[in-house]
């Protein structure tokens, strides 16, 4: 008999629709929590609108923006424990805030500064990843590691919708199948990687199918529902953790912005698809759910923006003031000491010979 | 002292290492179970267990990118690749993500790594068995690209390849597995990385190689001895980083030089070290400086025939060494 596609039902796990209502069980969070993922979103809402304007200013780099991702990033980072690995590609920052990394990081690695990259000592986060899918199979290094060590950690890979067509996000689901390792596969699916929309990117269904044939689970979630990220990513660490192996889950969502500064998506995206999907906005729509439960009020909501206004000035102000970095540094970090060739060159730079 | 076989010092590295640390592991295709196609691992598997001799699924590229995930994490993984020639579908890992780990975290990181995979031709290997890569690598910051050439040296420096902190490709030829036999000792030793040995002293020409030729080269200069022509043979043993001060060293010996590699010509460590002494040794020279090295064809023929015309051999070293010598 054959095997085929179109018998495989996928139904999407929404908590919240997108006028806020329950449609789902709600998530065990305490008050505190919701409140705090809500924080989470509109600060990082109110920094990436920023970035860009920096941009546009010339303070900052080419910055890829995250508007829209909001609930996929939070509600995913927010099921991890501290101690848990992420594995960020490089539209994460809310996601690694969640986790720990200060927004004045990221804001110093889109700044080009040379400690941009740096991260606080504790924070068990993998450098940036700009080379699409290069993340995965090292993720699965982390999670191999884990199973050896017994250290019960678990390994979360963040990946775009794009990053499902490379060969290292399919050898890595192969190698972690094996191994049953204890890894998470969160895939935002934004539908567009740069100009390519998610139905010329693949023929498959859905993304989180994209497992079954290793053996690995996969779940298709509300992107934008911030509790059902959240309640789908618990329930993918619980298994890593209790040595059940993989997971893949689907996030829904969408780019709002262009792909990165460089880029606009007016060329290849019709005014209408960015319509659509801001009446879906996952921060309105959690802000709909917090109103209903009386968490939250008009008064709260004009304190948090102007917090978020004075937090980001703040974080800015850091960045920019801090002292920028050496060209001799850049020597120092290709190995752990310097070769004889780079102990010249670096002479040469210190010299002023070369500039 | 004991004399041990190339592979068997290879192993004697590993199993020496993995029993002083636990950190250290084994990962590659039929490394396990099979103990490596050439039998590099045999016997690892029953002493470490699977999880430490991981037998991978069949994908290069996630065998170096879980090595890598897993030395950053702490780990000190040997990456097996079985033949160079497989080595391809890894570069991206090898090269954007090995090689940079340390540099784009600013130090934060580093990958303590070691891809071994044996290399070169001359065993019917035909094209994807038996091809030289170190020219793709050897051009790359970050990466530290090793080629021993005596069972001595093959132990030594995999032991400081394993210990070393940053990512080392260590390429083996597979043609030295069970041709070399020197003096090992049981005792764990390192050789360091980045340092050329004299392998033979001479007045009249230098040669500078590594790898298999180095034997060739050895062997070609004792014929020559006894035409009343005095060889200098410097093997490289590292490539990359390579050894500037031994390099300037042989060549000041005797003022002419000839380099040699099995690789093909173009832009091949030969070059390189060609640059080195062109830009600080110039005046120190009596000849122009000659390559001996495999042709700039694709890849090793398949034809017998056709793969002795490839490969160099004693008698190919000691006619290029010659005209050098009569220059």
């Amino acid at each position: 008999m054959w095997i085929k596609p179109e018998d495989l039902t996928v139904s999407q796990v929404q908590i919240l629709n997108e006028a806020g209502d329950l449609v789902g069980e709600a998530p065990n969070l305490t008050s505190a929590q919701l409140i705090d993922m809500y924080r989470y979103m509109v600060i990082a809402r109110a920094y990436d609108e920023r970035v860009v304007r920096l941009q546009r200013q010339g303070r900052v780099g080419t910055y890829a923006p995250f508007s829209g991702q909001e609930a996929a990033q939070v509600g995913s980072a927010f099921a991890l424990e501290k101690s848990d690995w992420v594995f960020p590609s490089y539209r994460e920052v809310p996601a690694l805030w969640v986790h720990g990394i200060p927004l004045e990081n990221s804001l110093l690695y889109t700044m080009g500064h040379v400690h941009g990259a740096r991260l606080p000592e504790g924070v068990n986060a993998f450098p940036v990843q700009i080379i699409i899918a290069g993340q995965t199979t090292q993720a699965m290094g982390s999670a191999l590691a884990s199973h050896y060590l017994g250290d019960k950690l678990v390994s979360l890979c963040y990946l775009g919708d794009g990053a499902t067509s490379q060969g290292d996000f399919h050898e890595s689901l192969n190698f972690a199948s094996v191994w049953k390792l204890p890894a998470i596969y969160l895939i935002q699916n934004n539908q567009w990687a740069i100009s390519m929309p998610r139905t010329r990117q693949s023929g498959s269904q859905t993304l989180a199918q994209k497992g079954l044939a290793y053996g690995i689970p996969g779940i298709q979630v509300d992107g934008n529902d911030v509790l059902a990220v959240y309640q789908v990513t618990q329930e993918a660490v619980a298994r890593a953790r209790a040595g059940e192996g993989p997971s893949i889950i689907e996030a829904v969502t969408f780019r709002m912005g262009p792909h990165t500064t460089s880029d606009d998506p007016t060329r290849y995206r019709s005014a209408q698809e960015l319509e659509d999907w801001k009446q879906k906005d996952p921060i309105v729509r959690f802000k709909r759910y917090l109103l209903n439960e009386k968490l939250w009020d008009d008064g709260k909501e004009a304190a948090l923006l102007q917090e978020a206004a004075e937090q980001i000035e703040q974080v800015v102000k850091a960045a920019e003031g801090k002292p920028k970095g050496t060209l001799e540094e850049s020597f120092d970090y290709v190995y752990e000491s310097l070769t004889p060739r780079l102990r010249e060159q670096k002479a040469a730079v210190a010299k002023k010979e070369v500039r | 002292m004991a004399t041990k076989l190339y592979i068997e010092a290879i192993r004697e590295a590993i199993s020496q290492e993995m029993r002083l640390d636990d950190s250290v592991f084994v990962m590659g295709e039929d490394v396990g179970v099979r103990g490596g196609v050439f039998r590099v691992t045999q016997g690892l598997y029953e002493e470490f267990g699977e999880m430490r001799v991981i037998d991978a699924p069949l994908a290069e590229s996630a065998i170096a990118g879980v090595a890598i995930g897993a030395a950053a994490y702490g780990l000190k993984p040997i990456a097996e690749i079985q033949f160079a020639d497989f080595i391809l579908p890894a570069v991206n890992q090898i090269i954007s993500e090995a090689a940079k780990m340390r540099y784009r975290s600013n130090n934060d990181w580093q990958c303590p790594l070691v891809v071994r995979a044996p290399y070169g031709g001359g065993v019917h290997g035909a094209l994807y068995h038996s091809q030289s890569v170190e020219a793709l690598f050897y051009h790359v910051p970050g990466l530290k690209v090793v080629m021993p050439s005596t069972a001595y040296d093959a132990k030594g420096l995999l032991i400081s390849a394993i210990r070393d902190p940053d990512p080392v490709l260590f390429f083996e030829h597979k043609g030295l597995y069970r041709m070399v036999k020197d003096e090992v000792p049981d005792d764990i030793y390192t050789v360091p990385i980045g340092k050329a040995a004299v392998r033979r002293t001479g007045e009249d020409i230098t040669v500078i190689t590594y790898g298999l030729m180095a034997h060739y080269a050895l062997e070609a200069a004792e014929e020559l001895e006894k035409e009343g022509i005095s060889a200098y043979v410097l093997d490289l043993r590292t490539v990359s980083p390579l050894d500037k001060e031994a390099i300037l060293e042989a060549v000041r010996a005797t003022g002419k030089v000839l380099i040699i590699h099995e690789d093909n010509k173009t832009g091949g460590v030969g070059a390189e070290v060609s640059a080195i002494i062109s830009e600080e040794a110039l005046f120190d020279l009596d000849a122009p400086i000659m390559r001996l090295c495999g042709p700039d064809i694709p890849a090793m023929p398949f034809s017998p025939t056709m793969e002795r015309y490839y490969m160099l051999n004693p008698d190919k070293v000691a006619v290029a060494m010659r005209q050098l010598a009569a220059f």
